[in-house]
């Protein structure tokens, strides 16, 4: 406890003279990035436009309001196409996370030394590529549509989910499954009768989870003509068409609270 | 029980179903498979296109094996450094609006009236998605980083003060009383009854969403809101994908070594 004396009367103080300068330098050194960074912000904006910004924003907003109710009669494929896209996204990047994550953890991997280190860099590598970019890729490989969104959700997912599976399989109750091991089961059966029924809970939590995010992230794909209302959102925008900008804002607004109530009611009723 | 059990002698073991209700047990798997059916038929998919296209992913993968980090390197130097910028910054002003809002939207620190409005600003920052929100911004704000800057700073808010807010409900209650009871001010309370709790906290979830403001930045671009995914997205209009493998490499490089950061603070701090 640094306490200083003044005087004779002893003054408490929360921190000693070291440790108070090295956080003062460090507040410096924060300051300091953080100034040469905004300079550097600075340094590429037209301030004209920002200084503009109250007057177009409010410009926007007069021609966005009210929203073009009637073209609501066209969003149903789109949203459609949306919801098909995070839903079998979600799916089959399931498919393929389960035995990734079955090859990630260290106490169920064949082999450390080598199947370990492929399994987690699969998962780092899809799960630092935004879904934005793997559909951009995809719709350079295989062309536009709703196909390319639905891998590039898929692909994205997988690192995600194998990555929570995998550390719900290590944090699994080794003795049951040297319960079931006791009785010569073999290592199919260990696996379906000792494992499985531990991490399905976890399992289930995770789909869900990541399906209210997938929603979220499908609902921008079209941007780059991977499918989904992104496409009504993007042709909407090129033709400055705000009223019906809007009415696709609020219809995603829409979509993603129902995909989160939807998500927290199973993951109340599962855990 | 012995009755159950005296009857279930001799019949062979069967697990119990995950979903005890058997109705709805059927209801769920007949449900998921005729929407799975519809969801297929409804998708159209150019099989040939998807053929062509695999040609181009066989160069794409191959290009992972020789990335071209030379040919356009000014334009991936510079694109990255404006996400870097644009993430340090964001996240740096994101964390200053949060903390006050995270105290507003926390119920056992604020009135109805505050909590109210700070769980307002928090829910519409989390529905919106940051590219939607960087479209607006750009069309307001006009093209550049600036557009970016404020995208993850707004979304930076929603994520931190939530989290941070849930933090600060669960606090231990009798530190910040006795600190309360010396007859402190609501400042002096904050800082010293209810800050130190949260502090372990709010540094691991910073660096985390300096790990997602880059992950984010890097596709800002793409709507024109700064960063290296402008440069990106070149690349793969003029099929350049030695370039592209070079680009999605470093980005693969820095969330690395960002996790790996985060896990040592983060291991450190709690």
């Amino acid at each position: 406890m640094p306490i200083n004396d003044k005087n004779g009367v002893k003054v408490w103080q929360v921190r000693d003279r070291n440790s108070q300068l090295l956080r003062w330098a460090m507040w410096m050194a924060a300051g300091i990035i953080f100034y040469l960074s905004w300079m550097k912000i600075s340094d590429q904006t037209t301030w004209f436009f920002v200084y503009d910004a109250p007057r177009i924003a409010a410009d926007i907003g007069g021609r966005a309001l009210p929203p073009r109710w009637g073209y609501i009669t066209q969003l149903g494929k789109p949203i459609w196409d949306t919801l098909n896209i995070a839903t079998l996204g979600t799916f089959f990047a399931l498919c393929m996370a389960v035995p990734v994550a079955f090859l990630a953890a260290r106490n169920t991997t064949p082999s450390k030394l080598f199947v370990r280190p492929i399994a987690l860099l699969i998962i780092v590598s899809t799960r630092s590529i935004n879904s934005l970019i793997w559909a951009l890729l995809l719709v350079s490989i295989i062309g536009p549509g709703v196909f390319a969104g639905m891998v590039a959700i898929s692909i994205r997912s997988i690192g995600f989910c194998a990555k929570l599976l995998y550390e719900a399989i290590e944090e699994i109750d080794e003795t049951q499954v040297e319960a079931i091991t006791a009785t010569g089961a073999t290592r199919w059966q260990v696996m379906v009768y000792g494992i499985v029924p531990q991490i399905l809970p976890a399992f289930a939590g995770v789909a869900v989870f990541r399906w209210d995010i997938n929603i979220r992230e499908s609902t921008v794909l079209g941007l780059v003509g991977a499918g989904g209302i992104g496409l009504q959102l993007q042709s909407s925008l090129d033709i400055l068409a705000w009223p019906q900008v809007s009415l696709i804002l609020a219809v995603i607004l829409v979509a993603v609270v129902i995909g989160e109530w939807v998500s927290a009611k199973v993951r109340g009723a599962i855990i | 029980m012995s009755v159950t059990l005296e009857s279930q002698v001799g019949t062979p073991w069967k697990k119990p179903p995950f979903i005890t209700n058997p109705a709805l047990r059927w209801g769920i798997l007949l449900f998921a498979v005729v929407y799975f059916f519809a969801a297929l038929l409804s998708m159209e998919v150019n099989w040939h296109r998807v053929y062509e296209g695999l040609e181009r992913g066989r160069k794409f993968i191959v290009a992972f094996a020789h990335p071209d980090f030379g040919s356009r390197a000014s334009d991936i130097k510079e694109g990255m450094i404006e996400s870097v910028i644009m993430t340090v910054t964001s996240t740096i002003v994101g964390i200053a609006i949060s903390i006050p809002i995270a105290l507003g939207a926390a119920r056992n620190i604020a009135p109805l009236p505050v909590y109210l409005v700070c769980r307002f600003i928090v829910s519409i920052s989390r529905a919106l998605n940051e590219i939607i929100v960087a479209i607006l911004f750009v069309a307001i704000f006009g093209f550049g980083p600036l557009a970016g800057f404020l995208t993850l700073s707004f979304a930076t808010i929603g994520f931190l003060a939530k989290l941070l807010a849930e933090e600060i409900e669960d606090m231990n209650k009798v530190q910040a009383e006795a600190v309360k009871a010396t007859g402190a001010s609501w400042l002096q309370w904050v800082n010293f009854g209810v800050q130190p709790q949260i502090m372990p906290r709010l540094i691991g979830l910073s660096i985390y969403r300096l790990d997602i403001n880059f992950r984010e930045s890097a596709v800002l671009g793409l709507v024109g809101a700064g960063g290296i995914g402008a440069t990106l997205n070149t690349a793969f209009d003029r099929y350049e994908f030695d370039t592209v493998a070079a680009i999605l490499l470093i980005i693969i490089v820095v969330v690395m070594l960002l996790e790996y950061l985060s896990g040592i603070i983060r291991a450190r701090v709690q």
